[in-house]
């Protein structure tokens, strides 16, 4: 074992685990102390949780070796995720004291002794691409605190990146763990919708969000993956297709493989500095044995337009949960429509309301056409683009986000300006395919995240090629600060 | 352009409180976010099925068997009032 635990990928720890070098409690101690060094200046979680983890590490420890690879390696959760009895707020006053009573499905393959060092920080319900839209305040962006981490899974970034946990997990609806990764110089992975159950995900657009790992290379991030794939009857939406060995084929290379950049994705409205470290990886790529051309996808340029109706319409009838009755805040009012309204009032921050706003105008009567179904029926053109794009390439290459992470507060009473942000990662989930950020190298000192994008379930294929990525962009996880 | 009267209806719609403050600032950025949004009708998608659910799903039913679910006391828990075994509400006018 190198000198501290730290220097580990989560991978290494797991092993270190299993073979008895190291205990899963020694591993969460290790964790708990790196949160309370660097969580004043990070501030990833909502919750901090190192009793608990401690606990359920000696639980692990006293099993004997009868433990997945994965269950030893102390984890951050998105605070989107249930948990049971331990405080789940989704970054809004309106769920501040609420304790669930079950864990979310995605956290079953951990058990009851699921090493939890906190519920990690995000924008409210997931909504935004900064964190700033947390009731509890923003994160920092572990690479340099002035700038905001990412998001809307900010704090699970924040967190791998600091070292708070050697993996996290977040929530994508439009490139909610892929962005923040990028910010953040580790990898995100969302998965093919329906690959992980969404029961006791707390939901923001239903034919959007997917759970996907947050971690410090892509090794890591096929582990992860390992733990939360699966059928569960509890989601309707969960896919009933079989899990693959995610390790099994990751580092069989680049042979045979064939990429396309996507030329729609590399051009205005993206850094320069970003589309250099894009076309350099791109580069790498080729000449450690892929093909690399060019992959059109037409409508990419309406999947914006067409995710800011569609979700903020599932938002609108999503949120219509939070009525002060069965849970959550409630603001006493004589009558019970008054009392919904002055509960929701109090209970949402602007972007939320902003959000539900959008949504019941674009589905309110004589709207509906123009905009919702219009919207759906842009979704299947983006589908139809993917289809053609992999029927020529395995894998399609793309930055990330249009930029490296931005300071704390430039964009945020500008709507447009944050949502463009999502511009690369929407089409993914749009048409609900498997894409991974990678750390592709840097920009202005701060990380590039490269995209790779492919098609429903290829996921052993995609890590394969994001696993050749990372070494052809050389790019080793730092952790900071 | 989003009227004022347009912008209350919606609120009132989705049972949402907003100051007057809030609502003279919603009309505007929601103006500003359904400019940026008309781009979608410049496409001609009139024979185009629309998409719901990515992994086209449909009609995924479970069998209907009795199984333990939460107790009513467990349900009970979070809830910001209640009167005895019930979930209290105001006056519904």
């Amino acid at each position: 074992m190198p000198h501290s635990l730290l220097d580990l990928t989560a991978y290494e720890l797991a092993e270190g685990i299993r073979t008895g070098e190291v205990s899963a409690r020694e591993a969460a101690e290790v964790a708990n102390t790196r949160v309370v060094e660097v969580e004043g200046e990070v501030r990833a979680f909502v919750t901090t949780t190192p009793d608990l983890a401690l606990e359920r590490a000696a639980a692990v420890d006293a099993r004997n070796g009868e433990v997945a690879l994965w269950e030893g390696v102390p984890l951050a959760v998105k605070d989107v995720l249930s948990t049971r009895g331990v405080k789940t707020t989704c970054g809004s006053r309106i769920l501040e004291d609420f304790e669930p009573l079950y864990d979310a499905s995605a956290l079953q393959n951990f058990g009851e002794d699921l090493i939890m060092v906190g519920k990690a920080n995000c924008d409210e319900f997931a909504m935004g691409s900064s964190t700033e839209n947390s009731a509890w305040g923003p994160s920092r962006n572990p690479w340099d605190p002035s700038r905001v981490p990412g998001g809307s899974s900010g704090g699970s970034a924040a967190a791998v990146a600091a070292g708070g946990g050697w993996w996290a997990l977040g929530t994508d609806t439009g490139g909610s763990v892929r962005q923040p990764a990028a910010f953040c110089g580790i990898v995100g992975l969302k998965p093919t919708y329906g690959r992980v159950s969404r029961y006791g995900l707390i939901a923001f657009a239903s034919s959007l969000d997917v759970v996907g790992p947050m971690t410090r290379d892509v090794r890591d991030a096929a582990l992860l993956l390992q733990a939360i794939a699966g059928h569960d009857p509890r989601d309707s939406t969960s896919a009933n297709v079989e899990v693959p060995d995610y390790l099994a084929n990751l580092d069989d290379g680049l042979e045979g493989l064939r990429i396309g950049v996507v030329p729609e994705l590399m051009g205005e409205g993206i850094e320069p500095g970003v589309r250099e470290v894009v076309e350099s990886v791109a580069r790498g790529l080729e000449s450690a044995g892929a093909e690399v051309g060019e992959a059109s996808l037409p409508h990419s340029g309406y999947g914006l337009p067409a995710y800011y109706i569609i979700a903020p319409a599932e938002v609108s009838s999503n949120l219509a949960r939070f009525d002060g009755v069965r849970y959550g805040l409630r603001v006493p009012e004589e009558g019970v429509h008054e009392m919904y309204r002055e509960t929701r009032e109090e209970g949402f921050g602007d972007e939320t309301k902003r959000r539900i706003m959008l949504g019941t105008y674009a589905l309110s009567s004589g709207y509906y056409d123009a905009y919702y179904a219009q919207a759906q029926k842009v979704r299947t053109k983006i589908v139809e683009d993917f289809r053609a794009a992999f029927a020529r390439y395995d894998v399609l290459l793309s930055p990330t986000a249009p930029s490296v992470a931005f300071e704390i507060g430039e964009k945020v009473d500008d709507p447009l300006a944050m949502y463009a942000n999502d511009i690369c990662a929407v089409p993914a989930n749009l048409a609900g395919i498997p894409a991974i950020s990678v750390p592709g190298g840097l920009s202005e000192g701060l990380p590039v995240g490269v995209q790779l994008m492919g098609d429903h379930f290829t996921e052993p294929m995609l890590l394969r090629a994001a696993r050749a990525t990372e070494q052809a962009a050389g790019f080793r996880f730092q952790m900071r600060p | 352009m989003i009227s004022e009267e347009q912008v209350r209806h919606v609120a009132n719609l989705a049972r949402l409180g907003l100051t007057d403050d809030e609502i003279e600032k919603m009309g505007g950025q929601l103006d500003a976010i359904l400019d940026s949004i008309e781009k979608i009708q410049e496409l001609d998608l009139a024979d185009v099925p629309p998409t719901a659910n990515p992994l086209d799903l449909s009609n995924v039913l479970r069998s209907d068997e009795p199984r333990p679910e939460l107790s009513r006391e467990e349900a009970l828990t979070p809830a910001p009032e209640r009167v005895d075994d019930l979930f209290a509400v105001p006056r519904i006018d």
